[in-house]
């Protein structure tokens, strides 16, 4: 399956476009990176590949089919969303939060079913947190409560899985957990898009990038072409140096001047 | 005990407690009496009148205004994501209490003050929802919307007041603001109850699904939630309930805060057990509170005053557990 979006456009305020002719696709079984500096444009073109807002010009299509003509109910079982933070004003457990994930299958004047209980409890498995299914969602760490929103997108059932910044405010191993975690679930066949602020997350854990800048994609393609100090200096507007070119582990940083 | 086992003994605990209330009185019946009264029994004709036409119309009514309006307060408290709400917060007091003053100055009938303070309550919450969604249906907008609509019916309830004969008509007023069910007879329980049914029910089925509006906006029509509808869908069942029971009732505070917060300390914030367990302790704990009210002094004493001076005590400490819990205040 393919996620796909043509020549997007979004203006916030008529004129000052953040978006402008955005095209971009995600297949299934594929990690695509979206970089780019604040306001460039990333997470105004996650909203509107999960259908959570409307383009002004352009669209999203699942397959052969615009992401508009679904049904709320309809696009919630094709893609999920995982936002960046999540502040419930009650104490849910994490099971009850995963839960919420089966929204879309539980209809107005009915409870979740076996099946979806069921659902809930393979999604918390499948990212190790079967021992945090009563855990009170205030008690878990900031790691733990993304996996646990990961989980819930999971549990949504569907085809793509799109993630607002899961590595932001999260130490090195938190950000591992969770990247590697949606990457085992890539490996299972979920197409997976992330917006981060992390270079390196990018030549870790992405098959592809797309590099935003001032509403446009500058570049997209392979880590190790578009992760790189050329097309990154026109992004952010810095000098930067590739460490450890070559085989192994490889990383970029800013160039001390 | 688990927390659906708990769930279940809340939501059946008004039966023992109304049972008990029947029996209470300054007319005190035994329960042989009342089981006799309420199964067509054996029993002397003045007992049977007591129970049937005074006492379960009244304790009736307090059964369904309390699990009015602890319904409505928990489900408010999720809807917008403040747990300090409760049901009446969108103007829906201000309004029944202009209606019902206006009945009082216009057409003291009962059915009438009944009629009028519902009607208010409506139109109190109508108003407050058509400015919240002229300005996009936020939660912070309609919360402000409801301040301003509170404070403007307020004004004029002020007027209506002012104009009132002050030896007639303002202490009616008065008594009716103070709240109580002291004047409740078997007519003035199928409107209330025709209500309740309707609204009871519609969020006893959608109760899981009031989960959902506790998110986000955005996360909730992530999930396939069309927000907006939803939350004005709730709010309108939710005045319904609150409309209801105050138009009978008179002004009752206090019962849609503390009683979502019990029942939440009790069996979690999960809709799926908190509606019932909710529903089912405020229905109990407003027939406690209204045999209190019948039976502590010779002269009735007011439910809105006993109700506020249990409630400030125990909303202190709910405010200090409150604190506790999330490490200060945010």
């Amino acid at each position: 399956m393919r996620l796909w979006a043509e020549g997007l456009a979004y203006a916030y305020v008529p004129g000052r476009p953040v978006l402008q002719g955005v095209s971009l696709e995600i297949r299934s079984g594929e990690t695509v990176f979206l970089l780019g500096p604040n306001g460039s444009g990333k997470t105004t073109f996650l909203d509107c590949l999960g259908g959570l807002r409307a383009p002004q010009k352009g669209a999203v299509s699942l397959d052969d089919r615009p992401l508009a003509a679904f049904s709320p109910r309809q696009r919630a079982r094709a893609v999920g969303y995982v936002p960046q933070f999540h502040e419930p004003p009650f104490n849910f457990t994490a099971w009850e939060v995963v839960l919420m994930g089966r929204a879309p299958y539980v209809r107005l004047l009915s409870q979740p079913s076996a099946n979806d209980r069921r659902a809930a409890d393979e999604a918390l498995g499948e990212l190790g947190l079967d021992g945090f299914r009563s855990r009170p969602y205030y008690t878990l760490s900031g790691g733990e409560r993304r996996l646990v929103l990961v989980a819930r997108g999971l549990a949504q059932g569907a085809a793509f899985l799109l993630l607002d910044e899961p590595d932001a405010h999260l130490d090195p191993a938190n950000q591992h957990r969770v990247l590697q975690a949606t990457g085992e679930l890539v490996r299972g066949g979920l197409g997976v898009a992330v917006t981060s602020h992390s270079p390196n997350n990018a030549l870790l854990y992405a098959d592809r990038v797309a590099l935003f800048a001032h509403g446009q994609i500058l570049t997209q393609g392979d880590p190790h072409d578009v992760v790189s100090p050329g097309p990154l200096e026109r992004a952010y507007g810095i000098p930067f140096v590739v460490v450890g070119d070559g085989a192994g582990p490889r990383a970029v940083l800013p160039a001390l001047t | 005990m688990t927390r659906p086992r708990l769930t279940w003994a809340f939501l059946l605990l008004p039966l023992p407690v109304a049972f008990a209330a029947l029996m209470v009185g300054r007319y005190p019946i035994a329960p042989g009496e009342v089981f006799a009264a309420l199964t067509g029994g054996e029993v002397a004709e003045i007992v049977r009148q007591l129970i049937l036409r005074i006492r379960l119309p009244r304790i009736g009514a307090a059964a369904l205004v309390g699990a009015n309006l602890a319904v409505a307060g928990a489900v408010y408290q999720g809807v917008f994501r403040n747990p300090l709400v409760e049901g009446r917060l969108l103007g829906v007091s201000s309004g029944a209490g202009l209606g019902a003053a206006l009945a009082l100055l216009l057409y003291p009938q009962p059915g009438v003050i009944q009629a009028l303070a519902f009607a208010g309550g409506v139109v109190g919450v109508g108003l407050t929802a058509l400015l919240g969604w002229a300005f996009g249906a936020g939660v912070l907008v309609l919360v402000i919307a409801g301040v301003l609509v509170d404070s403007f019916l307020s004004a004029v309830l002020g007027i209506v007041k002012y104009t009132a004969d002050p030896l007639g008509t303002l202490p009616a007023i008065t008594y009716w603001l103070l709240g109580g069910l002291g004047s409740v007879r078997v007519h003035d329980l199928l409107p209330l109850g025709l209500a309740s049914g309707v609204g009871l029910t519609f969020f006893l089925l959608a109760r899981w699904r009031l989960n959902l509006l506790t998110l986000a906006d955005q996360e909730g029509e992530a999930l396939g939630v069309r927000v907006r509808p939803m939350r004005f869908l709730v709010v309108g069942m939710g005045t319904l309930l609150v409309a209801s029971a105050v138009s009978v009732s008179g002004m009752v505070g206090w019962v849609g805060l503390l009683v979502p917060h019990a029942a939440r300390a009790a069996v979690g914030p999960d809709y799926a057990r908190l509606l019932p367990a909710a529903a089912g302790l405020g229905a109990a704990l407003v027939v406690v509170l209204d045999t209190m009210a019948r039976t502590l002094l010779t002269a009735e004493i007011p439910l809105g005053v006993l109700t506020g001076l249990l409630g400030a005590p125990l909303f202190l400490v709910l405010f200090l557990r409150f604190l506790r819990e999330r490490g200060g205040w945010r």
